[in-house]
């Protein structure tokens, strides 16, 4: 049920929105993993990320790809908290710092041993509209304890002027979706963090929207 | 069932042969050298299909149709614009008023108000933007941002939209009909692209303009505009009321306009250091890669006509 209800909810407004209404400039879609166990880590800056994301995904798949995403704002009052469940389908996070690790990853871990796709932002917020901020280690804690995940790096640009934070009026631009090629593995969090901020770097340099 | 003027008919059939011994050179050319890498030009040609698909079924359907077609090509081409320029973070409320324009536009071509239609965007939104800039108050920056948004507005949706009114104008030649004037103009423009590029391939030695397109000759240039100028001629009267001397008149405008067009959406990509607006239309690039010339042929061959026939 919640199935055909995230398929129709894409068919009907998301896939015709990211497809018509912005217009995606991919590159890599190689790079994309077919089937999971995958980690999908990017740059965030607007809501329309997620769902833009979960468009390049043909709609067989769709139940697949799971977005982590923060419970405090998700899964704030009932009627957010189903949306974010049934047409989305999201893996809720809990961002209060008090848990600890593996209870914290508890969720992400269960999927992906149910073989889905994971989506994460690293920098953990929107934040100012195309400006990349400080970088989370939460993926490299997860893909740690499991050797059977690797992680994608994806650079998007152009939905943060589309619909940036604390703006509710939607302006249609051209969005940029630079897919990498899966990342190296990394002994540590720090390694990790450096490395993903350096293929964001290149595949942001392959952006036909963006001006440095 | 459809009522389709029988010139404009006939040509649209040629073009439909055209692209299918098109295609079918483009098979047999991948079968003698398999080694060669021909995914680039099928992907082309591919392309060449869908578009001349649907833009014949939208001519056919209906006025209206046709009208709304040209309305999202400049929607489509109009993002592209203001997504490949460096539009400051405070304008995309002045940006959303600039898409406004686009159905109101061609609201006016529907109704076929012809005074409005010419001043619409050169006056009304000429001065609403920079008011609307005003307002949000940014000044670091401003005279870059309305200088880009006005030049946007004009060529994707004040050139761009004269093919629309095209249909609207009373017809002259009820052989071609009003959809054979568009047929006239966008078969013209996109025949001289591909007349200057061959041209220019097979006897192009001295370069026209070697800082904005290195691959652009004047034997490219001149081979085209003498072919589109002789093509004009013969087929205006077929599908226009231009008589043969003033289709080659249309032809000469077009071929030299068409190629201005070009070279000057040539050199937004330089500015900007990119290769293709957009990945819109595969093996093309972008909208704005294909219309490119259309922005300029447009306005410029309906006010020939509009001066001499209307």
């Amino acid at each position: 049920m919640s199935r055909l209800l995230k398929i129709l909810f894409f068919v009907i407004f998301v896939k015709p929105l990211v497809f018509v209404i912005l217009g995606l400039n991919i590159r890599g879609r190689n790079f994309l993993p077919s089937q999971g166990p995958a980690i999908l880590v990017a740059n965030h800056n607007s809501h329309l990320d997620t769902l833009v994301l979960m468009s390049l995904f043909p709609l067989s798949q769709l139940h697949k790809v799971r977005p982590v995403a923060a419970a405090d704002y998700f899964m704030a009052n009932r009627y957010i908290r189903w949306f974010s469940t049934h047409c989305i389908g999201i893996i809720p996070l809990e961002r209060t710092g008090k848990t600890s690790k593996q209870q914290l990853f508890a969720a992400c871990h269960h999927a992906l041993d149910n073989q889905d796709i994971l989506i994460i932002f690293p920098e953990g917020t929107r934040g100012d509209p195309e400006e990349l901020a400080r970088l989370k280690k939460g993926v490299f804690h997860i893909i740690n304890d499991r050797a059977d995940t690797d992680v994608t790096p994806i650079a998007m640009h152009g939905l943060g002027r589309s619909l940036p934070r604390g703006e509710a009026l939607f302006v249609p631009f051209n969005c940029d979706v630079i897919i990498g090629p899966e990342l190296d593995k990394t002994d540590s969090a720090t390694q990790f963090v450096e490395l993903l901020l350096c293929q964001f770097k290149q595949l942001q340099a392959c952006c036909l929207t963006r001006h440095d | 069932m459809f009522d389709i003027p029988i010139n404009a008919f006939y040509t649209m059939m040629a073009v439909l042969v055209l692209l299918s011994v098109a295609s079918a050179v483009q098979g047999l050319m991948a079968n003698k050298n398999p080694l060669k890498d021909y995914s680039e030009l099928s992907l082309r040609i591919q392309s060449w299909w869908w578009m001349i698909i649907i833009l014949f079924v939208c001519l056919v359907v209906s006025q209206g149709t046709a009208i709304a077609l040209f309305g999202f090509i400049s929607f489509l081409a109009l993002k592209e614009f203001f997504s490949i320029v460096a539009i400051r973070q405070s304008d995309r409320r002045v940006v959303f008023w600039a898409y406004v324009a686009i159905p109101v536009q061609y609201y006016w071509v529907s109704i076929g108000w012809y005074g409005m239609f010419l001043i619409f965007i050169p006056i009304y939104i000429f001065l609403l933007l920079p008011m609307r800039m005003v307002l949000i108050g940014e000044t670091k920056g401003f005279i870059r941002s309305a200088g880009i948004m006005h030049w946007a507005v004009m060529l994707t949706v004040f050139c761009l939209s004269h093919i629309a009114y095209l249909l609207v104008l009373p017809v002259k030649n009820s052989d071609g009909g009003s959809i054979g004037l568009v047929i006239f103009l966008i078969l013209m423009t996109q025949l001289n692209d591909v007349a200057q590029y061959i041209w220019g391939k097979t006897f192009g030695r001295h370069k026209i303009l070697p800082k904005v397109s290195p691959n652009k000759t004047w034997e490219g240039f001149i081979g085209g505009v003498v072919t589109i100028t002789i093509t004009a001629a013969v087929i205006a009267p077929l599908l226009t009321p231009l008589s043969n001397v003033m289709g080659l008149f249309a032809g000469l405008i077009i071929g030299l306009s068409g190629f201005i067009g070009d070279v000057v959406i040539s050199s937004i990509k330089r500015d900007l250091a990119i290769k293709d607006s957009g990945s819109l239309i595969p093996g093309h690039g972008g909208i704005l890669d294909r219309f490119d010339s259309l922005t300029f042929t447009a306005p410029l061959f309906f006010h020939y006509l509009y001066y001499f026939y209307y």
